[in-house]
């Protein structure tokens, strides 16, 4: 399994147009992914989960990746959150 | 004869012939019921899941060509809910452990959904995507149940939009080359459906009352948006007709047209200022095709509408100096933050009133909330560098109320040069007259006050006590009654007592029956939709203002009634 902590810098967290693109990233990989923030986690590929955990601005989350892809879905997924300007 | 003549209330002028279009939502309804056979289930679900999203696609597709990306961007995210696993799992689940239908394992999956975004009270961003997510629903659900749900994006003939209202979202996807029209059953000449018809330029009939259920899809209508009329399955005869009419109508706009870069006159060389209302930067096109002379009201409402948060300084200020660079040193009236009555922020919660119109709104919201204040005058305070800006307060009831407005400017305006930030240093500051109470002490207000812009749809409303959204008091909107007539006298009466412009920006100021008395009465300037300046200007040229001001004396103090006044008009200027 694949990990990757971050801290969330957007202003409005993760929501919106980002969110969208960060399930459409995950979307992409056969691994199972999920997106883990206090004691919760959701399946990164659900638009629904990801917007239902209300991830705010300084947030503290984990992504992590089983499967077979799990270490290129983490570096895509990371990309994303630099590139939308979730996270450093 | 035609099948039916529909009567309404003519929101935008012209005449359009063109099929019906029913804009409404098809019968949604289902039985729950029990299945044996949950594999054959689960696949009339993924089919309709499936046909949903490749309609979306289409869609998002039409609406990035005719729209642009940003107003596609909405169905993007549909796409993205329909592709989720999380709900078409529970969805599944459902069927498969409760042994119930299709329709309803969506709906109680959905609705739950539903709920828990719209639970998010402090988070305005995820209560809309409850509205996504029902939106969805309704696609899925008409897939389930074979029956077609109206998608104005993909519009691509000719028709005339049928709608028992229609939300800023509908038209945001309304494409102008096929929509030539539009006929709703609610609404008034100030509904947002209204002013959208007078912005985008297509003849609209409001407030049918039955539209939605006399017509048909692709029933021909024609729809007179100058008498507020449209006909259900006219004769070639009435067709015929019509066509002259619109052919007439066109004419007279091409003459209109010739007036666009002439000064706005009376008969006797009397010069009058013509301006526009705005509500955003984009209806610049339409007020420079006007050859208006002025903004008289851009609405500033549009910049906290469109948006999930209270808008920044620096995006302020981009769509401020948008205008006022446009308008290339001619005059721009901005109109602070009016919120509040019937316009509500989702961010911005206000409280549950009793009377909204006669509660926490626009300049009251500004003087308690002068953080949000401050923000919007320091933008307009930059933009003001680039061309000819005046600020305008909302809702002033006292002077006080306007002192203190002055005095957080001055303090803005202090700051902003201390750092050095170039301000125009004579910006003129007015004020709304819309509440009696100003109206009244008008004289003193002139002293202090540069300009006065008289709003009638508000002071009509607060003068005669009837809120001007509720139909069934719709009859005391009397804009020609006299007593209104004399308080806009003693208004513009004190403007020029003390050297100052006294204008109008509300629906009268276009209106041909006010217009006339308006001149007679020595109103400065007119500020009106875009769409009716030209036909103003061509007006103005037949008055003369020494004639004119003898019948408005008259209609002050001879005439008792609304009905009276428009008689004397209408018999007296234009030989009706």
């Amino acid at each position: 399994m694949e990990k990757k902590d971050f801290h969330v810098i957007a202003d409005t967290g993760i929501h919106a147009r980002p969110a969208t693109l960060l399930v459409q990233s995950a979307s992409k990989f056969n691994s199972e992914i999920t997106l883990q923030y206090q004691d919760k986690s959701v399946n990164l590929k659900s638009i629904m989960g990801v917007m239902s955990l209300g991830v705010g601005k300084d947030a503290d989350v984990t992504i992590s990746a089983e499967g077979a892809d799990e270490a290129d879905a983490i570096a895509a997924l990371a990309d994303t959150m630099k590139k939308e300007g979730l996270s450093e | 004869m035609a099948e039916k003549v529909l009567k309404g209330i003519a929101a935008s002028d012209g005449i359009a012939i063109a099929k019906a279009y029913m804009l409404v939502d098809p019968d949604l309804s289902f039985e729950k019921t029990t299945v044996s056979d949950v594999d054959a289930e689960i696949k009339k679900l993924h089919d309709a899941f499936d046909a949903s999203k490749a309609e979306l696609k289409v869609i998002k597709d039409k609406a990035t060509q005719s729209l642009g990306a940003e107003e596609a961007e909405v169905f993007e995210a549909h796409i993205t809910i329909l592709s989720d696993p999380e709900m078409l799992g529970q969805i599944e689940g459902k069927i498969k452990d409760d042994k119930v239908n299709a329709e309803e394992a969506l709906k109680e999956v959905t609705d739950t959904f539903i709920s828990m975004f719209e639970a998010m009270t402090d988070n305005a961003y995820m209560q809309e995507r409850a509205g996504d997510i029902r939106d969805v629903t309704k696609r899925v659900m008409s897939h389930l149940l074979g029956v077609t749900l109206p998608s104005p994006a993909l519009i691509d003939s000719e028709v005339i939009v049928v709608a028992h209202d229609l939300t800023p979202s509908d038209t945001a996807q309304l494409d102008r080359k096929f929509v030539k029209g539009f006929i709703t059953d609610i609404g008034g000449r100030t509904s947002h459906s209204a002013i959208m018809s007078r912005t985008l330029e297509i003849p609209a009939v409001v407030g049918s009352e039955t539209a939605t259920t006399d017509l048909n899809e692709g029933t021909t209508v024609i729809l007179d948006g100058i008498n507020g009329e449209a006909l259900i399955n006219p004769t070639d005869d009435e067709i015929s007709a019509y066509q002259q009419k619109a052919k007439d109508f066109a004419a007279q706009k091409a003459e209109w047209d010739k007036l666009k870069n002439e000064a706005t006159v009376s008969k006797d060389g009397k010069h009058f200022e013509l301006a526009s209302n705005i509500g955003t930067p984009d209806d610049m096109d339409g007020v420079l095709d006007a050859g208006s002379e002025a903004i008289g009201l851009f609405r500033s409402e549009f910049l906290y509408m469109n948006s999930s948060e209270l808008p920044d300084e620096d995006t302020q200020f981009e769509a401020y100096k948008k205008v006022v660079e446009g308008m290339k040193g001619k005059p721009v009236i901005v109109r602070t933050m009016d919120i509040g009555g019937d316009k509500h922020l989702d961010y911005l919660p206000l409280p549950e009133e009793m009377n909204p119109f006669l509660g926490y709104r626009a300049i009251r919201i500004s003087l308690d909330r002068d953080d949000i204040f401050r923000t919007q005058l320091r933008a307009l305070l930059r933009a003001s560098h680039y061309g000819q800006l005046r600020i305008m307060f909302p809702m002033i009831a006292t002077l006080d109320e306007f002192r203190q407005a002055k005095s957080i400017f001055e303090e803005e305006k202090a700051k902003l040069v201390k750092a050095g930030t170039p301000v125009a240093d004579d910006i003129k500051l007015g004020i709304m007259i819309e509440i009696p109470a100003a109206a009244i002490l008008a004289d003193q207000f002139a002293k202090e006050v540069d300009f006065f812009s008289i709003g009638t749809n508000d002071l009509i409303q607060y003068s005669f006590a009837a809120d001007r959204g509720n139909e069934h008091v719709s009859y005391l909107y009397q804009p020609y009654n006299p007593s209104l007539l004399r308080l806009i006298k003693h208004v513009i009466d004190a403007a020029h007592a003390n050297g100052r412009i006294a204008g109008m920006c509300g629906e009268v100021a276009g209106d041909q029956v006010a217009v006339p008395l308006l001149m007679g009465l020595g109103l400065d300037e007119f500020s009106m939709s875009s769409t009716s300046v030209l036909k103003t200007r061509s007006l103005m040229k037949t008055i003369d203002t020494k004639e004119i001001a003898k019948l408005a004396d008259k209609a002050l103090n001879e005439c008792v009634t609304n009905e009276e006044v428009k008689e004397l008009v209408e018999k007296n200027v234009f030989g009706k």
